[in-house]
């Protein structure tokens, strides 16, 4: 119960304040004609981003999430639905005449400019004074921490200071709402984990608010304030970090982000809150609040890491089933184990590496799994 | 050894270039250059005077031509740019699928021979050919109106034989600019006009450059338009560096014409590429 207030708690501070929201879908939806046929790439999103959010639109390649963000940038207009900026509809508005910034996949600098003329050309379309533009200027490269290469052309700078280009490029506009299209897919793994970091402060620094496009699970769930999961042009779960994890709303949010188990089967019957449903002979998952009744079908997730392997059948009101280890991986923080059930269902579990390594198992071994009633969580019902 | 070798190897792969180049360029410049400080004529055998004499007459004798000649190329080149940049900016973002079949009709008219096309402009511009002839005797042109024989005849063939080397460069440069580039451009509050002024055309100079040299060089020596398409009072260099060749066997005059020719083409281009900035336009091709 704490995480779930964890989770809403931190949505409620995002959208709270402010009564409008920064960004606005409305039944958005976007049809390509495709060699005569139409795609639907967006089949209608309807979302609002609160002001000075952190948002990310999450999902596998194809899921919309681009062309989602290219409709709020203006790049792509929505064939049906609304987009507003501040309660204001921009739907036909075109992209230089919208009060957001993009930072794109490949930066996209001004090759022939140099940072300082690639970070001054949002101000000098807008017409800005000259003695603004070279305080604003020197005071964002300041923040992204490129002071005293001004001078440079893009082509002279590393992937992750280019990021930074881009990033002031776009920030120095001091727009309603930054739009970052998987800013740092090009990026190696080290350089990756620290720019995270470095957004994140950043987006405290200056407040605006910033809509995160990504396919990496890890990275929306280390930054964002909310997330939407989108798949196949649809957003399938909208909801904090913490609550997207431990809450899956279906089986492809469940299977996209991390590890998931998934146990199906029929309730039991319905035990001091509890809904129960028999795994084999001797197996039983307890799931807390599951709206089924008994001989409902129920989908159940659990994550590895909440499941713990013993030799001995274990006792209490919790899940356990048995089955016999068919892999074991050590992964260095964990080992990770597969389990096979009686039914042939497959189990993934991870365990800690402690010191003590008598307790691990062996492949061949047959072993009981148990986890907390609160830690099976019903999906899609 | 096999370090040594494998060394050498991109110079032995470049050997059959070099020694081509050295035959066909080095060695028939040496002998223009030689042949062009002599004195003679054919009958009496040219000697080796190491006379410039040939060059205050060349000079002296044909600046009109020389001139004329630079202002055809000059316009010619001007009229290219202004005809070949929306032509290669068309099929560069608008092509789509097509491209190559757009590419492929500009480059087209190659496989007719350079002089038959020229001829046949020349029946098209006829004073009562198929063009201007129905339309006089409809009396919509004056009877004593005429294209052949004038500048304009000769500059629009120089035009229209040059032109697809005008479009090529410039359309390989503006392929190369990433759309994403411009898009952002937009994003950040540029209109179309700025996008393309601060964005695309400066990205598309090295394409412009190297069309301007492969038109204006060429455009400027070429004695075949102004041969068929023009009259005596549109005479270009080329044409007496051919007829002081072939009619006159003068070869030291042809020799020191053409030396003349290479020097100022050389000079113009040089000022040109300074006044372009070499370095940004290099800076740019090297992308």
């Amino acid at each position: 119960m704490t995480e779930i207030q964890a989770g809403t708690e931190a949505a409620a501070a995002a959208s709270g304040a402010p009564q409008v929201p920064a960004i606005e879908l409305d039944g958005v939806v976007k049809e390509y004609l495709a060699h005569g046929e139409v795609v639907q790439a967006v089949k209608g999103v309807t979302l609002a981003i609160a002001e000075g959010e952190f948002f990310s639109l999450l999902g596998p390649s194809g899921c919309g999430k681009t062309t989602t963000m290219r409709m709020v940038a203006g790049f792509e207009e929505p064939t049906r639905g609304v987009v507003r900026l501040l309660g204001q509809d921009v739907t036909n508005v075109p992209p230089n005449k919208r009060d957001v910034n993009m930072v794109f996949q490949s930066y996209a600098l001004f090759p022939h400019m140099s940072v300082w003329e690639n970070v001054a050309f949002g101000l000098r379309r807008r017409k800005v004074a000259e003695a603004e533009i070279r305080r604003r200027v020197g005071e964002m490269l300041e923040i992204v921490d490129l002071g005293g290469r001004e001078k440079r052309r893009p082509r002279e700078m590393s992937g992750g200071q280019q990021q930074r280009v881009a990033l002031a490029r776009a920030l120095v506009n001091r727009p309603r709402a930054l739009l970052l299209d998987e800013p740092l897919g090009a990026l190696d793994l080290k350089l990756r984990q620290a720019m995270q970091i470095e957004l994140k402060r950043i987006q405290r620094e200056v407040g605006i608010t910033f809509v995160y496009v990504t396919h990496d699970q890890s990275e929306a769930l280390t930054m964002s304030d909310r997330i939407a999961v989108m798949n196949d042009g649809l957003v399938e779960q909208l909801a904090a970090p913490r609550e997207i994890y431990e809450r899956p709303a279906t089986a492809f949010v469940a299977g996209f982000i991390g590890t998931s188990n998934l146990l199906s089967g029929a309730v039991d019957r319905v035990e001091s809150g509890c809904a129960v449903l028999k795994l084999g002979e001797h197996g039983r998952v307890l799931v807390a609040e599951a709206s089924q009744r008994a001989g409902d079908p129920i989908s159940v997730t659990v994550r590895p890491e909440k499941i713990t392997i013993s030799t001995e059948e274990p006792s209490g009101d919790i899940s356990a089933v048995r089955g016999t280890v068919s892999e074991v991986v050590y992964l260095g923080l964990y080992n990770s184990y597969a389990v096979r059930l009686a039914d042939g269902a497959e189990v993934t579990v991870f365990q800690q590496n402690a010191l003590d390594s008598s307790s691990t198992a062996e492949r061949g071994d047959a072993v009981w799994l148990s986890w907390q009633p609160h830690h099976s969580y019903a999906i899609g019902s | 050894m096999r370090k040594v070798r494998a060394a050498a190897a991109p110079y032995l792969l470049a050997l059959p270039a070099w020694i081509w180049f050295a035959i066909f360029f080095v060695v028939p410049i040496a002998a223009m250059a030689s042949v062009s400080l002599t004195t003679g004529n054919l009958l009496e055998g040219f000697q080796q005077t190491f006379s410039f004499s040939n060059y205050a007459k060349a000079v002296g004798q044909y600046h009109t031509q020389l001139i004329r000649s630079l202002i055809y190329g000059g316009i010619a080149t001007l009229i290219m740019l202004v005809l070949a940049y929306p032509m290669a900016y068309w099929i560069a973002f608008k092509g789509g699928r097509r491209k190559s079949m757009y590419l492929f009709l500009l480059l087209l008219p190659f496989f007719v021979s350079f002089v038959l096309r020229t001829i046949s402009w020349g029946f098209l511009l006829a004073d009562d050919g198929i063009l201007f002839g129905p339309l006089k005797s409809a009396g919509l042109l004056p009877g004593d109106f005429h294209v052949l024989a004038t500048d304009v005849a000769v500059i629009g063939g120089l035009v229209y034989n040059f032109l697809p080397f005008m479009v090529l460069p410039i359309y390989v440069a503006l392929e190369r600019v990433d759309p994403r580039v411009v898009e952002a451009a937009y994003d950040l509050y540029a209109s179309r006009w700025a996008a393309f002024r601060k964005v695309v055309l400066p990205l598309s100079l090295p394409g412009v450059f190297a069309g301007v040299l492969m038109t204006f060089v060429p455009a400027t020596a070429d004695p075949v338009n102004a041969r068929i398409l023009g009259g005596t009072g549109n005479t270009m260099i080329g044409n007496i560096i051919q007829t002081e060749y072939l009619t006159n066997n003068d070869y030291p005059t042809a020799s020191a014409l053409s030396f003349t020719l290479m020097a100022v083409l050389l000079v113009g281009i040089f000022v040109y590429a300074r006044s372009l900035g070499t370095e940004n336009v290099l800076e740019a091709a090297a992308r």
